[in-house]
């Protein structure tokens, strides 16, 4: 495992394996093979774009909500966990501590569809005892990257 | 009026900076792709950013002594005792100063008579031979060469001193060349000066941005030097604090008293709030600069390999933050290169004769940039080697 290069890949999955290789001073193929590797291992899971969905008209709403759930003997709470996540309305899953239990990211194309979604599927769950919404209004960063401002190099050319 | 015959004919002398032209093209054009900007683009560290805030709400909004604030001090005294194995007494041996620039120039007004030649090797930043000039010091050049990896030499350094010589400046880790001066290199200088009464003024701004497996030496570190030797440092590079303005100078006391009394006569003390952040810098910025420090020397093998790679030689800087390409094979000067490919290609370096005479034919180009941005203005600079 090299995390080095895990690190430059998390902050920018889309560079050149021949730039990889002159940054951390290995060959190409080596920076494939354990690309390679890490990938097998399940460590790397995939390569997504961060998209600042606030620019488009009605993209999609999200929310956070909150689960209290009754874990199941034997099981805790990976039984409820996976019954979750095999939605396709559910970006993420956390196991909290505090509270509540679980942490569900849901999205939907309005409050109403994820509202019903909650509604409908997720407190009818046998083993959730209750649940607790909360929108997401408006995204200022998104997976360290920042979607406000302009991004601008805000440097002068004052100096040497 | 006649504001040429009222002004100081010393400061009407002196040339503006030459790099100045290249932003002021660049100011005016749209999409460029800058690689000229000697600044981080990393914001201050958000820890470093809070213990100035917090001095603020503390009300910490005075003077502090002219020296610096006694626990900053103490705690540059050990932060150069960790790293540069060098001690000094915080009472009487550091300052704090606006930036390593106050330092360096109130340093130089110390130690100059009229007439005193000061040594400065060159390509280095500009504000030496101004410096010297408005001292009443004459600058006295020493070009050091891309063979040499920019290193001063010995036989160099011996062939330039006369009875006149006042001190030798020592700019290493260097911008714009990225050269540096490992132990042994030092060791020969040391040699040269051990038995003169020549100072050493050693700006080592960058010093914590130096790469490979060798950490940084500071010639004060060599027997013999301390005694004759100012260390010039700041947070500005290190820290990625440019505007914060603070710096500081380390040195035998019977020259610090007299360079604190030009910093105390001219600046009063540097910036309160800068002051309380900086302690927070050195005492617990380890992490977040050699995070820092591992992402410039990713895109310093990006942009030295990829100069290479379009035929541009470039050596490997070992210090700093700049890349330093040779493009005689281009057949233009360092002016005429950057001029037309602004304007072709809208990528803005910095000429390498910004730095003095003797970096004829070769280009500053900075690495504190995106890997993106790096890769662009190489792809640019490519296409632009290809139309001549």
């Amino acid at each position: 495992m090299n995390i080095k290069l895990l690190k430059q890949l998390s902050k920018n999955s889309r560079v050149d394996v021949a730039d990889l290789a002159v940054m951390l001073g290995m060959t190409e193929d080596e920076v494939r093979a354990e690309i390679a590797e890490m990938e097998n291992e399940g460590l790397i899971r995939g390569y997504k774009a961060v998209i600042d969905w606030d620019r488009l008209d009605n993209a999609y709403v999200s929310a956070i909500i909150e689960l209290k759930v009754t874990p199941k003997a034997g099981l805790g709470f990976e039984d409820v966990a996976a019954k979750v996540m095999r939605y396709p309305e559910v970006e993420s899953v956390y196991l909290m501590s505090g509270v509540y239990d679980l942490s569900v990211v849901v999205k939907g194309k309005t409050f109403q569809e994820v509202a019903k979604f909650v509604a409908k599927e997720l407190s009818t769950i046998d083993s959730v005892t209750s649940t607790a919404t909360h929108f997401v209004l408006r995204r200022y960063k998104e997976l360290e990257v920042e979607l406000l401002g302009s991004g601008k190099d805000e440097r002068g050319s004052y100096l040497l | 009026m006649d504001y040429e015959r009222l002004l100081s004919p010393t400061v009407l002398d002196i040339k503006p900076s030459g790099i100045r032209k290249f932003f002021d093209i660049a100011d005016t054009m749209k999409d460029i792709i800058s690689l000229g900007v000697g600044e981080p683009d990393f914001p201050t560290p958000w820890e470093i950013r809070k213990a100035g805030i917090f001095s603020l709400e503390q009300g910490k909004t005075r003077y502090s002594s002219n020296w610096g604030l006694e626990q900053l001090r103490v705690s540059i005294s050990r932060y150069v005792k960790r790293k540069y194995n060098v001690s000094y007494d915080p009472k009487s041996e550091v300052l704090v100063t606006v930036g390593g620039s106050e330092a360096i120039d109130a340093c130089i007004r110390a130690i100059t008579s009229p007439g005193d030649e000061i040594i400065i090797p060159q390509p280095s930043y500009v504000c030496y031979e101004p410096m010297t000039r408005m001292a009443g010091g004459v600058p006295v050049i020493l070009e050091t060469r891309a063979e040499d990896d920019f290193k001063v030499t010995p036989a160099q350094l011996k062939a330039l001193i006369t009875p006149r010589t006042k001190a030798l400046i020592l700019p290493y880790p260097c911008n714009p060349t990225g050269g540096i001066m490992e132990r042994e290199d030092l060791e020969a200088i040391a040699e040269v000066l051990r038995d003169t009464d020549i100072f050493i003024l050693s700006d080592e701004i960058y010093a914590e941005l130096t790469f490979g497996d060798k950490a940084h030496v500071s010639i004060a570190e060599i027997e013999g030097m301390r005694e004759r030797t100012v260390m010039v440092n700041g947070f500005s590079k290190t820290f990625s604090m440019t505007g914060w303005r603070l710096g500081y100078a380390c040195g035998p006391a019977p020259v610090m008293k007299q360079v604190t009394k030009i910093h105390q006569y001219a600046i009063m003390c540097a910036p309160t709030t800068s002051q309380y952040a900086a302690i927070e810098a050195l005492e617990n910025g380890d992490e977040a600069v050699a995070a820092m420090k591992e992402e410039y020397d990713m895109r310093r093998r990006l942009i030295v390999s990829g100069f290479n790679a379009i035929g541009l030689t470039c050596r490997e800087p070992k210090g700093a933050f700049y890349a330093f390409p040779c493009i005689r094979s281009t057949g233009l000067s360092s002016e005429e290169f950057c001029e037309r490919l602004i304007y072709a290609e809208r990528v803005a370096v910095v000429p390498g004769t910004a730095f003095g005479e003797s970096g004829e034919g070769f280009v500053r180009a900075s690495y504190c940039y995106s890997t993106e941005h790096i890769k662009e203005a190489l792809r640019r600079i490519e296409r632009f080697l290809k139309t001549l």
